[in-house]
Formats: structure tokens, C-alpha cells, sequence
């Protein structure tokens, strides 16, 4: 298990090192630098600004110099935030971001565990009907059309709660965009233990467990959920890195200081290093992730070994 | 010996696969009903902007603003602009569609022949091919495409390559499985026996086989395509005026939802329903073209 870890680790680094090899040498062919103002600075200034920054330094070595700042989390300075290093930005937006990504996802199993379970037992019933319909919709919806109308049916129309801004993370200011980030993973989330709880019920050992005389709670509780939860863990790989993509919009949307916001800004304005930053950071955010989610999923099944 | 229901179905009544399949979909309701929705949204997209009497960027100096109406030629209403917003939408489909499908054209060359590369030669040089696609999965893709987006900036074509380049790894995926798996079946090994010539069971075995699911998979990729193009329209990293589309047109009517919801309310369900048709449709192919799953 360690040892698997470990290996999952060694392999994560390849995938890295070509994101940040793409997000450094993007970054050269971009036009522009980071001294672009309005208006042109004097040569001899301009040249100690480029030594000062060790842009005069060959490409191989300003790689080699990215690399080693990346190891201790300088993701070097913003080209339109003056006084900010993309690190202090990460570092003010991540939180925000962290909050919001992570009660979505909490939403999203807290909801659409039970709705699959139940739409399992009550297969080709009225409820099962509503639950995979509606949840059809939430798939089809895409998030930045269901943001804006949660916005406008419950922060304009109804005015219940706040149509945008953060508030320092208040509670209202919160429900919708949670809400609106974790709709489309309920829904995936409800269709696969849906779909994994009528397989696992039908399997023999299930019968056989019914076959003993066990009560049909005993059998769900202790028998089938747990088998039935594992395709959900396999997907939370990619509902994470489905709501991290969501994020950037929603953020955007109702106006939420988040890693997000920058990233969207940083991209319209042409702050490459921002945009680099953030790209690099969401790399190994998802990989280190994608690795939890993988143990995770091991220690819940134990027909898997890691031994080689 | 058993051979799969495909076949045996096929060969006892005669039908070639491909209309034996389309039996089976003409008798899915939802798929026929999302294949009509979904053939009636790309002829108003494509003959719609001819025959509405706007233009993309024709301004009604008498009616900014307006809500949807029968009388007064906008029946969809217009945007603060006074631009029609039903020719607007139109315009904002044909991109939207073209985006679909040349996005996944390309995804479908380079994962049709990345897979089918990797599946046929095997052995090691498979073993590398899918490794690579392993690292390329966990890359933060949609990033990527921003960032390609912004460095080279907002470019129809780009888009069309940077999506298809990005959705392509399924594609190569499902190909190769279904090249290794084919290739040991027993009625290929069959057709080999009966001296059938290395083509023949190419053209005539391993591809209608093969292609199924091929089918099946473009179909939900063409929503995810569109979905993609609308997020980066929606995050004004898309298509720049004077072109629009469906993703940009939405971003416009968030802004605007307060004082003119339709102008939110129209291009959203528009794509909605689009996405709704395309994934039934994808379901519905599943079925029909391959019974092993149901």
C-alpha cells in the first residue's frame, strides 16, 4: 500500500514536469513581457529590470531557475498585478476556492448517494422515474446556465438570498454557488450508484444473504452499499476535476475571489505568469487528488492489491 | 462455438448491421423524437439567418430591449442593442454546430487511428502509446485550451483544433480495446480458417464490429464539444465578434438577466435542448447498435 503509493507519487511527477514544460515555453512564445506599459522605459532601466528578474539569462537556465522557484512555491511575479506575486494571489484565492469546491463536493455525495440507493430499490418506479429524469437535466444543464438562473429565480425574483458577492464567505452568499457547482455532480453521482446498487442487489451473495433470512435493512446497510459506493469513488476523480473547471466560471459568475476569478481575469488580461501560475497549480491539485481518490479507492476494496 | 447476437441476428434476417440497428432505433421513442428536435435545430440554424429579415448585426432603432413578441417582427425579442435576438441565436448555433462537428472530427481522426494503431501493433510499442495517454488524462485540459486560447489568441480554428486535440484520448481508448479485443474473437480466427484474405476481414469483420461504438462515443462527444466551446464563449475566451455564439450569447444575457431575462432564457434553452437531444440520441445508438448491453 505504501510502497503503491509511493510509485503513484514517482509516476505523478512526468505529468507535472510536462505541465509546467508547456506553461513555461507558452509563456516565452506569448508577445509581451512583463515591463509593457504605456510607455517605453529607458534601455539601460529596461536591461537592469530583465537582469533583475534574470530574464537575460539563456532559456535552459531560466527553465532550470522556473523549475527550482516551482520546488518552493514561487510562481514569480504578476505581469498585471503589480504589487502581487501569483503565490500571494494563489495563496489569497485558494481558500475561497477550497471552501466553495469542497462543500460542493459534500453536497454532491450527501445528495446523490441516497438519491441513487433509492432510486435502486425502488427500480422502475415513479420515484426512480423522477430522480433519473431530473437528474438527466442536471446533466444536459450545463453550470453556467443553471448559475445565472439560480441567481435570477432566487437572488432577483424571489430575493431570498444573495444573487453574488462573497461577504467574507457568509452563509447566504454561499448556498447558490454551491448549489450551483454541485448540481451536475449530484447527478452523475445519483445515475452511477443507481446503476451499481441494481447490479450489486442482484448478485449472488446478495441472494444469498436474503436467502439466510436477513432483513432487507441488514441487506442494503451491511451487504450491498459497500460494494456499490466503489464505481462512485473511481468518479470522484473526475468529479473533482469537474467542479475545479466549474469553479473558475462560477466564481466568475457571482463574483467570488477564488483561484477562479484570477484565472478568468488573469487569461482576458493577458497576465501570462497569473495564467501559467494557476495552470501549473491546478495540475498538481488535480494529480495529488487523483491520488488520494486512488488510495482511497483501494482501501475500500479489498480484492485489489497493490504488490507490484 | 457461439457467435454474438449482432451477427447471428443480422445473418438470419439478412439485414446488414447497420439496418438492423436503425430498426432497433426507430423503435426508441426519445432517440427518434431528440433526432427530429435535433434535425429541425440545425436547419433553422443553417437556413434560419437567410430567411429571418435581420441581419447578425442589423440594429432595430426602434426597439432596444425588447421582450419577446409576435407583432413587431422580434419574436424572440432583441438585446439592449436592438439586435434580433431569434437571427442572433441562429447565427450563435450555426458556430456552436460547426464547432461540434469539426471538433469532433478531429478528435475522431486522432483517436481513431492513435487507437487502432496502438490495439493492432500491441505488445510494447501499445504498452508506451497508452501510457502516454495516462499522463495526458490527468493534465488539466480545459486549462490548457485557455491557456493556448489566450497566448495565441481567440481564433475560430484554434478553437476547432484545440477542442478536437483535447477529446481525443476516449476516442484512442475505445479503439484500441476494440482492436485487441477483436482480434482474438473466434469468428475472425473463423474467417482466417476459411482462408478469407487479411482485407476482407478488416473491411468486412473488424470494422463494422469496431464501429459501434465509435458511433456511440461521437455522439457524446459532440455534446461535451459544444459544452467546452460555450464555457470558453461564456468566459469571453471563444469566438470574438463580429461572430457570435451560443456561449457568448448566454454570457450577454447573464449580464443583462435583471432587466431582459429572455435574452439569457433563449440561446440556454436552445443549447439545453440540444445537449438534452444529443445525449438521448447517444443512448439510444447504445442500444440499438449494440444489444450485448441492455
Amino acid at each position: 500500500m505504501l510502497s503503491y503509493a509511493f510509485k503513484r507519487l514517482l509516476q505523478a511527477i512526468p505529468t507535472l514536469l510536462i505541465v509546467i514544460t508547456l506553461a513555461f515555453f507558452l509563456m516565452r512564445v506569448a508577445p509581451g513581457g512583463p515591463f509593457d506599459g504605456e510607455r517605453a522605459l529607458p534601455p539601460d532601466i529596461e536591461a537592469n529590470l530583465m537582469a533583475a528578474y534574470h530574464l537575460d539569462e539563456p532559456l535552459p537556465q531560466q527553465y532550470l531557475r522556473y523549475l527550482g522557484d516551482l520546488l518552493q512555491g514561487d510562481f514569480g511575479p504578476s505581469f498585471k498585478y503589480k504589487d502581487f506575486s501569483v503565490t500571494d494571489l494563489i495563496q489569497q484565492g485558494f481558500p475561497v476556492s477550497l471552501e466553495i469546491g469542497g462543500l460542493a463536493i459534500l453536497l454532491a455525495l450527501a445528495l446523490g448517494l441516497p438519491l441513487g440507493v433509492i432510486a435502486a430499490l425502488k427500480r422502475n418506479s415513479a420515484v426512480d422515474y423522477a430522480v433519473m429524469g431530473t437528474a438527466l437535466a442536471g446533466i444536459a444543464i450545463p453550470n453556467f446556465v443553471v448559475a445565472p438562473l439560480l441567481a435570477l429565480v432566487f437572488g432577483v425574483i424571489l430575493s431570498w438570498l444573495p444573487a453574488g458577492g462573497w461577504n467574507g464567505g457568509a452563509l447566504p452568499n454561499l448556498v447558490l454557488p454551491v448549489l450551483a457547482l454541485s448540481i451536475q455532480q449530484i447527478a452523475y453521482i445519483a445515475r452511477i450508484m443507481r446503476a451499481s446498487m441494481i447490479e450489486v442487489l442482484g448478485s449472488h451473495y446478495i441472494r444469498t444473504a436474503r436467502a439466510k433470512g436477513l432483513s432487507e435493512r441488514l441487506v442494503v446497510w451491511r451487504h450491498a452499499i459497500r460494494p456499490a459506493l466503489l464505481p462512485v469513488v473511481s468518479y470522484l476523480g473526475p468529479a473533482i476535476a469537474g467542479i475545479i473547471t466549474g469553479s473558475v466560471v462560477i466564481e466568475q459568475i457571482f463574483g467570488i475571489p477564488g483561484i477562479g476569478r484570477y484565472f478568468v481575469q488573469g487569461a482576458l488580461n493577458r497576465d501570462y505568469t497569473l495564467v501559467m501560475g494557476t495552470v501549473v497549480f491546478y495540475g498538481a491539485l488535480i494529480v495529488l487528488l487523483n491520488l488520494i481518490v486512488d488510495l482511497l479507492y483501494s482501501a475500500l476494496d479489498p480484492q485489489i492489491r497493490y504488490d507490484d | 462455438m457461439t457467435s454474438t447476437p449482432t451477427t447471428s441476428a443480422a445473418s438470419a434476417a439478412g439485414d446488414s448491421l447497420g439496418r438492423e440497428a436503425w430498426r432497433r432505433l426507430r423503435q426508441n421513442k426519445a432517440a427518434m423524437t431528440s433526432l427530429w428536435l435535433l434535425g429541425a435545430i440545425t436547419l433553422a440554424c443553417v437556413a434560419g439567418p437567410w430567411l429571418t429579415p435581420w441581419g447578425l448585426a442589423d440594429v432595430d432603432w426602434n426597439a432596444f430591449g425588447v421582450a419577446p413578441t409576435l407583432d413587431g417582427g422580434h419574436w424572440l425579442g432583441t438585446d439592449a442593442n436592438g439586435r434580433d435576438l431569434l437571427t442572433r441565436t441562429l447565427h450563435g448555433g450555426r458556430v456552436s454546430l460547426s464547432v461540434a462537428v469539426v471538433a469532433t472530427l478531429v478528435s475522431l481522426v486522432i483517436g481513431v487511428l492513435y487507437g487502432a494503431v496502438a490495439g493492432y501493433l500491441g505488445g510494447r510499442v501499445d504498452n508506451l502509446m497508452m501510457r502516454f495517454v495516462d499522463i495526458l488524462y490527468s493534465l488539466p485540459f480545459m486549462f490548457l485550451v485557455i491557456l493556448l486560447m489566450v497566448v495565441f489568441g481567440r481564433n475560430i480554428l484554434l478553437i476547432y483544433a484545440a477542442i478536437g486535440a483535447v477529446e481525443w484520448l476516449d476516442m484512442a481508448r475505445i479503439v484500441r480495446g476494440q482492436t485487441l479485443a477483436l482480434k482474438r474473437r473466434e469468428f475472425i480466427e473463423a474467417a482466417h480458417a476459411l482462408g478469407v484474405r487479411d482485407r476482407k476481414i478488416v473491411t468486412r469483420h473488424l470494422i463494422p464490429n469496431a464501429i459501434g461504438p465509435v458511433i456511440v462515443y461521437v455522439t457524446l462527444t459532440v455534446p461535451k464539444v459544444i459544452l467546452l466551446e460555450s464555457f470558453l464563449s461564456f468566459l469571453g475566451l471563444g469566438v470574438q465578434e463580429p461572430l457570435t455564439s451560443w456561449g457568448v450569447l448566454i454570457s450577454e444575457g447573464t449580464d443583462m438577466m435583471q432587466t431582459a431575462p429572455w435574452m439569457l432564457l433563449v440561446p440556454s434553452v436552445f443549447l439545453a435542448l440540444t445537449l438534452f437531444c444529443l445525449n438521448f440520441l447517444g443512448d439510444g445508438l447504445r442500444d440499438a447498435l449494440d444489444p450485448k448491453t441492455r
